[in-house]
């Protein structure tokens, strides 16, 4: 890993403002951002390990711990209650086996609240492993388990 | 070969737009990747190109095609754009989301792209920072400042380089307009940029488009890679937020860009002197730099033409939550907030009555139907206590829980605050203790308590709190306007001042949702 990391530096740019750009990039590689990997994180531009460490606790999209092998994201915001978003959430918590915000024991299925993916006018709403699903509904919901079951 | 035209929006794909563009490709047809029209019922809807115009299709799925194709299909539309919804638009900003291929440069060209930066380059910056003086727009983002005014300034502040930041965080929920455009006419958004670029003597610009669009950002990318010899000496890149709402205050944002934790600054220096890496920025909102290339290519005078009081132009409304025709309806400033929710919304989705709609996001105030008189208009929406903000509107039917909804706003405000500023910090994290006393007490009337108020605690959760305390529905509420006052005014940002507009709105037009009486209005309108 810290050859990927000096490898972006060499290719982006070893300025500050690249820090959110790395996490992302490597968050995408490695599929979280490991606590390990913060000294060469700060080393490689030129920050303070309390600099990264407060950047990456900072945002909700920065995992220190691997998802589950699924991420169902569900919108918790207003849109998505007017339409019935609540009990879909108390739904979808049953169905997939996991509570909101956390990953199931067996590593399978993550359940991450998000707020607001801009379908607004048909919610509820969900994000399945990148793939948006609108009018969640119990039928949409058993199409999402099983998706996410292989 | 048939042309069809299937939209690739977000919201289409999520109802099903892939599979049916697919379907469509299976049978032969020549098939156009389009931005979405902005009328979520019809979608996902397939535009079959004809000698009387494009003839839509919607909703329909993969399994329809073939009565599509043949003309024999039930949800036949006619020509789109003369569908109610449509007919009574006053589209500037979103003229060619819907009809164009967002990512093809011809098309963008064949209509009147790139206009207003011909026109923008053939004046000197003073004279555009006039134009967009005189079209009176504001920005769309929330704050309604006049964007020329903030223009000038940057114009005007000394130091190089000079950056245009686009704020693409759109987090509020029952927002989507900024998604919708990015998605289906993103050189439109491009094109804003370089013109503010050139009115201000800027070089680079960054849009920082929130992680919850990743249609967005992959649009916004190849845009500005097939465009990017279009705009010299004018560079763009795509900042990606990483989920964080408070990063769509602007000062909060130029720090994330920044590789910092995305906290409010304090202001002054404004941004506009000194803002992004401590130079001069014009920091404003998709609809606002989107606005810009029709003002410079049809004259400031057919921008202000339309509008009401000192809301010049158009805006963007988007109807959200249970509505029957949610979607993008642009028109000019001054319909009222009922005609935009009944007549052209059609009531809520699940036809029940509405009970309460929220505009402006979930910092905005929750309005009864008793005040769907109030024009679109920033000064009347403030004068009523509200904001049009972002311009969602997103409508709850009867079922709604308003205090619950209070309690959300100060939840989500919790969760999502920088935690620079006290009064936002603390302030929320109490309030949810307030509003969850709140609806515990409403519940919760023993024999012998009503002295207490309509509500009583019970001992047991209080035992150890200090006897002052009124634990009374009265005495939380009251308790609940002091924080509300707090943290509207100790607070460094939006985020921690305007919490208190849905809280105190909700309270102030639904108290009976706290436990309290029902005002007396209420009853008139049932009688309505």
């Amino acid at each position: 890993m810290h050859e990927f990391i000096s490898t972006w530096v060499a290719r982006h740019g070893a300025t500050r403002d690249k820090l959110l750009p790395l996490l992302h990039a490597l968050q995408e590689e490695v599929g979280h951002v490991d606590d390990t990997l913060v000294p060469a994180i700060a080393e490689s531009l030129n920050l303070s390990r309390a600099d990264v460490h407060g950047v990456i606790t900072f945002y909700h999209d920065f995992r220190r711990q691997p998802a589950g092998r699924h991420v169902v994201k569900l919108c918790r915001a207003e849109s998505c209650q007017a339409r019935g978003g609540a009990a879909m959430e108390e739904a979808a918590a049953e169905r997939l086996g996991v509570r909101m915000g956390e990953t199931r024991g067996d590593g399978q299925i993550s359940l991450e609240p998000v707020y607001c993916l801009g379908l607004c006018a048909i919610g509820p709403n969900a994000l399945v492993d990148g793939r948006p699903v609108a009018r969640i509904d119990d039928a949409a919901l058993e199409r999402i388990a099983s998706q996410v079951a292989a | 070969m048939t042309r069809v035209f299937v939209s690739r929006d977000m919201a289409s794909v999520a109802l099903g737009a892939d599979a049916l563009a697919r379907a469509l490709s299976d049978m032969g047809c020549e098939v156009v990747r389009t931005g979405s029209r902005g009328l979520f019922s019809v979608e996902p809807l397939v535009e079959v190109e004809s000698e009387d115009g494009r003839i839509g299709y919607g909703p329909v799925q993969p399994e329809d095609v073939a009565a599509v194709l043949d003309g024999t299909h039930p949800n036949r539309l006619g020509r789109v754009e003369a569908l109610p919804f449509f007919a009574g638009q006053q589209r500037f900003t979103f003229a060619r989301c819907g009809i164009v291929d967002p990512l093809s440069m011809a098309d963008y060209a064949a209509h009147d792209g790139w206009k207003g930066l011909e026109a923008a380059r053939a004046q000197s910056p003073q004279q555009v920072v006039d134009a967009v003086k005189a079209s009176g727009l504001r920005g769309r983002g929330g704050a309604g400042f006049p964007t020329g005014i903030k223009w000038q300034t940057v114009l005007d502040a000394p130091g190089s380089p000079k950056y245009i930041v686009c704020n693409a965080d759109e987090g509020d929920s029952g927002t989507f307009a900024d998604r919708m455009l990015m998605e289906g006419d993103p050189f439109c958004l491009i094109e804003g940029m370089a013109i503010a670029a050139h009115a201000v003597g800027a070089t680079h610009g960054y849009i920082y488009i929130r992680s919850e669009y990743p249609f967005a950002i992959d649009t916004m990318r190849e845009a500005i890679g097939l465009s990017a010899e279009r705009i010299v000496p004018f560079t763009l890149e795509v900042r990606v937020g990483a989920g964080a709402y408070v990063c769509g205050e602007e000062t909060a944002l130029l720090d994330s860009i920044e590789g910092k934790r995305g906290q409010v600054r304090a202001k002054p220096p404004l941004p506009a002197l000194q803002g992004l890496f401590g130079k001069p920025t014009v920091i404003n909102n998709v609809l606002s730099l989107a606005a810009v290339p029709f003002i410079l290519a049809e004259g400031a005078d057919a921008y202000a033409a339309v509008g009401f009081g000192r809301s010049r132009g158009t805006m963007p409304v988007q109807l959200a939550g249970n509505v029957k025709h949610g979607g993008l309806y642009e028109i000019g400033f001054g319909i009222t907030l009922g005609a935009l929710v009944n007549d052209i919304g059609g009531g809520a989705a699940s036809g029940r009555p509405v009970r309460a709609v929220q505009v402006g996001g979930p910092l905005g105030a929750y309005f009864p139907p008793s005040m769907f008189h109030l024009p679109f208009d920033y000064e009347a929406f403030a004068q009523a206590g509200g904001l049009i903000g972002h311009a969602g509107i997103t409508v709850f039917d009867d079922s709604v829980d308003m205090a619950q909804m209070a309690r959300f706003a100060m939840e989500f405000c919790a969760v999502e605050s920088c935690g620079k500023c006290t009064p936002c910090r603390i302030g929320s994290t109490r309030g949810v203790e307030i509003m969850d006393r709140i609806v515990a007490a409403r519940h919760v009337t023993p024999v012998g308590m009503e002295q207490a108020g309509s509500g009583y605690l019970g001992e047991a959760l209080y035992s150890r709190a200090p006897s002052r305390i009124d634990i009374s529905i009265e005495g939380q509420t009251a308790l609940l306007r002091d924080l509300c006052d707090t943290m509207k005014h100790g607070s460094l940002c939006a985020l921690g001042g305007f919490t208190p507009y849905p809280v105190l709105s909700a309270l102030d037009h639904f108290p009976e949702d706290f436990g309290a009486p029902a005002p007396v209005r209420q009853a008139a309108e049932q009688d309505a």
